[in-house]
């Protein structure tokens, strides 16, 4: 049940209160992604607070193709707030993909990089541990903002 | 309210191009409203040039501020503190507040941020629609408040064309016919007889912008 010690989680009441700003500031602090972890549709205790941040994820998304940077970089994920099993499947899954598009250019400065979201890529059996050794040495670090 | 929308970001970041320190400035009024230039939208901007110039190697210094107005000289006034450090503004008010932060400080660039579309308002949370054009001589008396100007895409004055079609316009059918809407709202009001009968002489055009820029003066009002 270990998931890469790489993913610094910023609780918040609800995905409801995720905010563009924040996704986009997170990027600004030099991770190289973020992503939303909010409850499954439908099961929201404030509705639709999980619905409006995978707009806001959309729109994040949208913006960074304009930029120049990978939308990849920032996801909206669901799960139950129960179940522990998901949550470390995403946060290795989420890793992996970050691990494959490398570090921000906004950390390296290095221009723009391809903006086509690459598939999603399969969870390593080691997890937590292959993306931790990896991501440190580029100095990635996911962040995730949890419901 | 006046209703703009964010000018793509590649056209944005070609315009500050040559600047390494811009003034970023909103305003509280009509394009808050419609979610285009307001405060969180002066935070979403400032963050992604931010974003595109440091994926560059190349940072930009970005002073964030949000007037009350920027129709008013009175606010566009607030930034003579600070603007003269900065190399160009760059304003996400509509064309109005562009033009006020260009006569206002003449030696540095005003840009716009947005584009200007139209006087509208909300249909729907995220949804505007345009309302009125600004004609100078209303005629929603006559027309069950529904604006032929605006809402008839040939803004026609006594009735529909033939490309009305089931309650829609030829141009777009997801754009409903303005005469139509007019009639049934004419008719629900028992007026149709007695209003929409009656014809509409043509309109004098030197109140809308056929007449060049527009002006009002109350002399009650100046000092």
């Amino acid at each position: 049940m270990d998931y890469p010690p790489n993913v610094k989680i910023i609780r918040i009441p609800c995905t409801g209160k995720v905010d563009a700003l924040y996704l986009l500031k997170a990027l600004e602090d030099g991770v190289d992604g973020v992503y939303a972890a909010g409850c499954e549709e439908g099961d929201c205790h404030f509705l639709v607070g999980n619905i409006r941040a995978k707009k806001r994820v959309g729109y994040v998304k949208s913006i960074l193709k304009d930029l120049g940077i990978n939308p990849g970089r920032v996801e909206m994920y669901n799960m139950s707030a129960a179940d522990g099993p998901r949550f470390v499947q995403v946060a290795r899954e989420f890793t992996a993909r970050i691990k494959a598009l490398g570090p921000s250019p906004v950390k390296t400065g290095k221009g723009s990089e391809p903006t086509e979201e690459v598939p999603e890529h399969a969870p390593e059996s080691e997890g937590g541990e292959a993306a931790k050794q990896e991501e440190r040495p580029a100095g990635g670090e996911p962040a995730q903002p949890a419901a | 309210m006046i209703i703009g929308h964010r000018k793509p970001l590649e056209e944005i970041l070609q315009m500050v191009e040559p600047f390494d320190k811009i003034a970023l400035i909103g305003c509280k009024g009509c394009v808050a409203v419609c979610a285009a230039g307001g405060e969180k939208e002066v935070g979403i901007l400032a963050s992604a040039l931010r974003l595109a110039r440091k994926k560059d190697g190349r940072e930009i210094e970005i002073k964030e501020v949000t007037l009350e107005r920027q129709c008013d000289p009175e606010y566009i006034e607030e930034i003579e503190g600070f603007v003269h450090d900065y190399q160009a503004v760059l304003s996400i008010a509509c064309g109005v507040g562009v033009q006020y932060m260009a006569e206002r400080y003449k030696e540095i660039p005003a840009l716009p941020g947005l584009n200007t579309d139209f006087m509208g308002g909300s249909e729907e949370q995220g949804v505007w629609v345009e309302k009125c054009q600004g004609c100078g001589n209303c005629v929603l008396h006559l027309t069950g408040g529904i604006c032929p100007i605006t809402r008839c895409s040939k803004s026609l004055l006594n009735g529909p064309c033939g490309g009305s079609s089931g309650g829609m316009c030829e141009i777009n059918p997801e754009i409903a016919c303005g005469w139509q809407l007019i009639v049934d709202r004419l008719e629900s009001l028992g007026l149709l007889e007695k209003v929409y009968e009656q014809i509409m002489p043509y309109k004098d055009w030197t109140t809308s912008r056929d007449g060049g820029p527009r002006k009002i003066v109350r002399e009650d009002m100046r000092e």
